[in-house]
């Protein structure tokens, strides 16, 4: 057993580096539970405030700090959220659920269980659709339940760090929609698609915020690998702590080359509760104290079944925004855009948005996507500012855009005069007519186009050379008719008078 | 008139309508009698005299400008000290709790003061209102005012003691399996454990939160539908509280009881019963019929499975609600080396024996494995229990038990068997599980002068209907019997 623990522990460290021939033998299976913070202005059982950032323990009363005799009261605007992001990803909303208390001691606890559906979840049995490699695949979704967030044990920062811990109470009791899926997902790009698709799901919805750094959105993974062809699932691993992207996909790809290493010893894999640990860049056993629980579930005495009535479910249905799948088919079909450019444009609701508005207000589609990808995108990348930020609004893009479909200025000056509209969040007739962005300045083209005027004026380039300067008006409006307007009139001055001297 | 501090509250009003006393003068009188008898009695845990005279000082000024006075005006009250208190030590009768002082009020205080009433102090309890004869509280014992000798029951025994000692005029008590009623028997005092979801439980510090119920003790049932009709409604903050519309209790008391039908399930009488509580109950029935009630033969065959699906759900609650005692926020700490370390000393100290033999039970009934053959099972015996409770409301319109099988026992004396303590439930944890009001009331007392209740239930929200039955047995001399 000393000697299984070690070799355990080698094999642990060393799983690095095996034949790619051997790992595509294997086949992972992968489920997510994501846990998403609902964007409620209050906790879930309490008129709480839920911002984030406030000085510790501010936000807190005798209901979210468990106070002795306090009792829960169901924000209805949680439940609300909760069965927006149901309907979003197909979820059946059950008629009736039921809060349920998962016992357990931990100092960020503080009632000492923790407020969350169980045997009847808010709603059950939905989809998720994912693009992966150019194929679209559904992901099945077991189940969306609500609960309440723990508050934040704070073990360093402060001066007697080293032997006390603090704790935040602020977060606890924010309300959660935990979303667990089918172990549907073969890879962790999978696995990565289908966060990608749930957040932009969740930001469409506006059901959660999304934000992975202020912990609003945290996911945790059931994985184990299989044979290639079996039928039958591995033991598997549960993996915490993948609060962001990059995480959740190196955590992945750790533990499926940790588990095929291990069987290929001839071990076997233990059904356990690991750690992602960032530093070491590896997952880690939790000590057997951390997860050992049995949660001793029973339904919470201190609240109502939950009931959602079919007419209440319909208005939130009602009321739903366009999902990102129904945008991107419509993009295509309306706009006659690629599926690429849609799926870039109908990536977040304020981009899409603004994609319609250049739309709406003229522009044709196709350039007015060309436009938003390439030079807004960019310029809002380098200036680090969202879309929501944009100093050019649609409908000056949308103008800008006509005076290069229209020829009146060419693409490249049409870059340039972005870029100042950009800057300044001045409209591009201004920038155009202010910085002569519309005038043909080039000496060259100038000469020729005053040449072209006086060779095929002769009797009145005689007359001028006569003393005649009335006439001279005659060749300056030939040439700016010759240029569109667009010659610098100083420069055709300037040329005429010198070709005609 | 009798000496101030056994006034009701009619007679409160009426002093104080008349300026014969203050409300600073009365309250005055009240902690001069508790300095004389708590010593001995225990009924008290806290007094709040600063609280006490700035709310008779508003009654006091309330009077003097002859602004409406509120119903409950200038009478002093005693609180149970598992409801919260604003400011004033409320512990539970547990060391854990040393020391607490909550933040807020519960909703029935607030009401209560709202109403005019004066917060004198916090009552006396079994730990976490767990026992039946308030020997469990970590504070020392309540005596019964009756008997010195006999325990008070429990475990709301501070409350009962201190209505039947004339230490308050009312008192507010919980009640999860008996311990308003038998406590309201044992001291001689009417005790109304209301309809769950009657009465709000923001504030009331759980034991079992499906069970668990706030009610008032009083010298008099008026006095206890005065309290009712402050205490009763819908609370925003108690999700489980109902929104049935609130009858004015005082005012449904006078009506004629002819013709109303008091059940009485006669198994109730024929084992475990001791036969002088036997004989006054069902003298106290005799006297119901009198005044008009015809008396009908009931079962409620699921009794015998009572105590056990009880003492099943309400241990798996109390497991739960007792975990946020771990001191990390407030009370009790026992430090230790570890988090762990610091939790079990912490509870090992700070609980006593029978809230940890609770503890422990509740956490064996709601373990992996063992969830579906005990907690789901004693779910299934209370819907029965309920079943048989409704279906016998389909033939009377009361029933009668008596409150408790035996009369107030000596202290000590039956401390070495929780089984047998437990047992001593049967006529109250029915209707706990059930959900339906019943009160207590003295019918009569033993050859050796203990009181012996008598226990009326109602169907679920039908307190009026109990307490005006209450009401006419006690004015027919029920007491006396």
């Amino acid at each position: 057993m000393v000697y299984y623990a070690t070799l355990m522990a080698k094999v642990t460290q060393d799983a690095t580096g095996i034949l790619p021939e051997i790992m595509a033998g294997y086949e992972p299976v992968i489920g997510l539970e994501v846990h998403v913070q609902l964007k409620t202005a209050t906790k879930a059982f309490c008129a709480c405030s839920t911002r984030f950032g406030d000085p510790p323990n501010s936000n807190t009363c005798p209901v979210c700090l468990g106070l002795p005799g306090a009792l829960p009261v169901l924000n209805k605007r949680a439940l609300e959220l909760g069965i927006r992001a149901a309907l979003a990803i197909h979820l059946n909303v059950q008629e009736t659920s039921r809060f349920a208390r998962k016992n357990y001691f931990y100092p960020d606890l503080p009632k000492g269980y923790q407020i969350s559906m169980y045997e009847l979840p808010l709603a059950t049995a939905g989809w998720l659709e994912i693009e992966h490699d150019g194929q679209t695949k559904r992901i099945g979704i077991t189940r969306l339940h609500l609960e309440d967030d723990a508050a934040k044990n704070l073990h360093e920062g402060f001066a007697d760090s080293a032997e006390k811990s603090y704790v935040d109470y602020n977060r606890g009791g924010t309300p959660l929609a935990e979303i667990v899926s089918e172990p549907d997902l073969r890879s962790p790009a999978e696995a990565y698609a289908y966060l990608t698709a749930l957040k932009q799901v969740l930001l469409y919805t506006e059901v959660s915020d999304c934000n992975m750094e202020e912990g609003s959105l945290r996911c945790d993974a059931n994985i184990s690998v299989r044979r290639r062809g079996a039928e039958k699932f591995g033991t598997k691993a549960e993996v915490k702590n993948l609060n962001s992207f990059r995480y959740l996909q190196r955590a992945l790809e750790y533990e499926i080359e940790r588990q095929i290493t291990v069987l290929e010893s001839g071990g076997k894999i233990t059904q356990e509760t690991r750690l992602w640990n960032v530093a070491a860049g590896r997952t880690e056993p939790m000590r057997s104290k951390e997860f050992a629980h049995d949660y001793r579930y029973f339904p919470e005495p201190d609240l109502l079944p939950v009931r959602v009535s079919a007419a209440w479910r319909d208005e939130i249905a009602s009321a739903m925004p366009e999902l990102p799948e129904a945008k991107r088919r419509r993009f295509v079909r309306d706009f006659s855009i690629t599926p690429y450019d849609a799926e870039v444009l109908a990536s977040t609701r304020a981009l899409a948005g603004y994609f319609e508005g250049v739309v709406r207000a003229g522009a044709p589609a196709k350039p007015a996507a060309n436009w938003i990808q390439v030079e807004l995108l960019r310029q809002l990348n380098d200036a680090g500012k969202e879309i929501t930020e944009s100093p050019v609004p649609p409908a000056e893009l949308a103008a800008l855009v006509a005076k290069v479909e229209s020829g009146a200025i060419n693409a490249a000056t049409g870059k340039k005069v972005f870029a100042r509209m950009f800057e300044t969040g001045k409209p591009a007739a201004e920038i155009i007519a202010a910085e002569g962005f519309g005038q043909i300045s080039d000496t060259g083209e100038i000469e020729r186009l005053c040449r072209e005027v006086i060779e095929k004026n002769p009797e009145n380039a005689a007359k001028y050379r006569a003393g005649n300067e009335g006439v001279f008006k005659f060749f300056v409006g030939q040439v700016m008719r010759a240029s569109r307007g667009q010659a610098n009139p100083q420069a055709v001055n300037d040329t005429l008078k010198r070709l005609l001297s | 008139m009798s000496a101030a501090t056994a006034w009701t509250i009619p007679e409160v009003r009426a002093a104080l309508d008349t300026g014969k006393i203050s409300a600073r003068e009365l309250v005055k009188e009240f902690y001069a009698r508790i300095e004389r008898h708590n010593g001995e009695l225990n009924a008290y845990l806290a007094l709040s005299p600063d609280r006490a005279y700035a709310q008779a000082d508003r009654i006091d000024a309330a009077i003097a400008s002859g602004d409406a006075l509120p119903p409950l005006a200038g009478v002093p009250l005693a609180v149970k000290d598992v409801i919260s208190t604003h400011g004033i030590p409320t512990t539970c009768g547990s060391r854990i709790l040393e020391g607490y002082r909550p933040p807020y009020d519960a909703t029935a205080v607030t009401r209560l003061e709202h109403a005019g009433a004066i917060v004198l102090g916090k009552t006396n309890c079994d730990e976490f209102a767990m026992g039946s004869s308030n020997e469990n509280s970590a504070y020392g014992p309540v005596r019964n005012p009756v008997a010195t000798d006999r325990v008070p029951g429990g475990s709301s025994g501070g409350s009962g003691a201190a209505v039947a000692a004339n230490l308050a005029v009312v008192a507010l008590g919980t009640d999860t399996g008996g311990s308003i009623r038998q406590p309201g028997s044992f001291c001689g005092v009417a005790a109304l454990n209301p309809s769950y979801g009657r009465v709000s439980r923001y504030g009331l510090l759980a034991y079992a939160s499906s069970l668990d119920r706030i009610g008032p003790f009083a010298r008099t049932v008026r006095d206890v539908a005065a309290v009712m009709s402050v205490i009763a409604g819908r609370d925003p903050l108690d999700s489980t509280s109902a929104a049935a519309p609130v009858p004015n209790y005082v005012a449904a008391l006078g009506r004629p009881l002819t013709g109303l039908r008091i059940g009485i399930p006669d198994d109730y009488f024929a084992e475990g019963i001791d036969p002088e509580v036997r004989q006054k109950v069902e003298g106290g029935i005799r006297l119901l019929e009198k005044l008009g009630c015809r008396r009908v033969s009931i079962r409620m065959p699921n009794t015998e499975y009572a105590i056990a699906a009880y003492y099943i759900i309400a241990t798996a609650e109390a497991s739960s609600n007792l975990a946020r005692y771990d001191g990390v926020r407030y009370g009790l700490r026992v430090p230790g080396g570890t988090l762990i370390e610091m939790y079990q000393k912490t509870r090992g100290r700070g609980f006593g024996t029978e809230v940890k033999r609770r503890i422990v039970l509740g956490t064996y009934v709601l373990s992996a494995g063992y969830y579906d053959a005990y907690y789901l099972k004693g779910q299934k015996v209370r819907s029965l229990i309920a079943r048989d409770f409704h279906e016998a409301f389909e033939k009377v319109d009361a029933i009668v038990t008596p409150t408790s099988p035996v009369p107030p026992f000596r202290l000590g004396e039956r401390t070495s068997n929780p089984l047998q303590m437990y047992l001593a439930d049967i006529y109250t944890v029915t209707g706990s599980l059930a959900g339906v009001p019943g009160i207590s009331v003295p019918t009569g007392k033993t050859a050796e002068g203990l009181p012996v209740g008598l226990q009326i239930y109602g169907p679920a929200f039908g307190e009026d209907r109990v307490l005006q039955l209450a009401h006419a047995f006690e004015q027919a001399g029920g007491a006396e019997l």
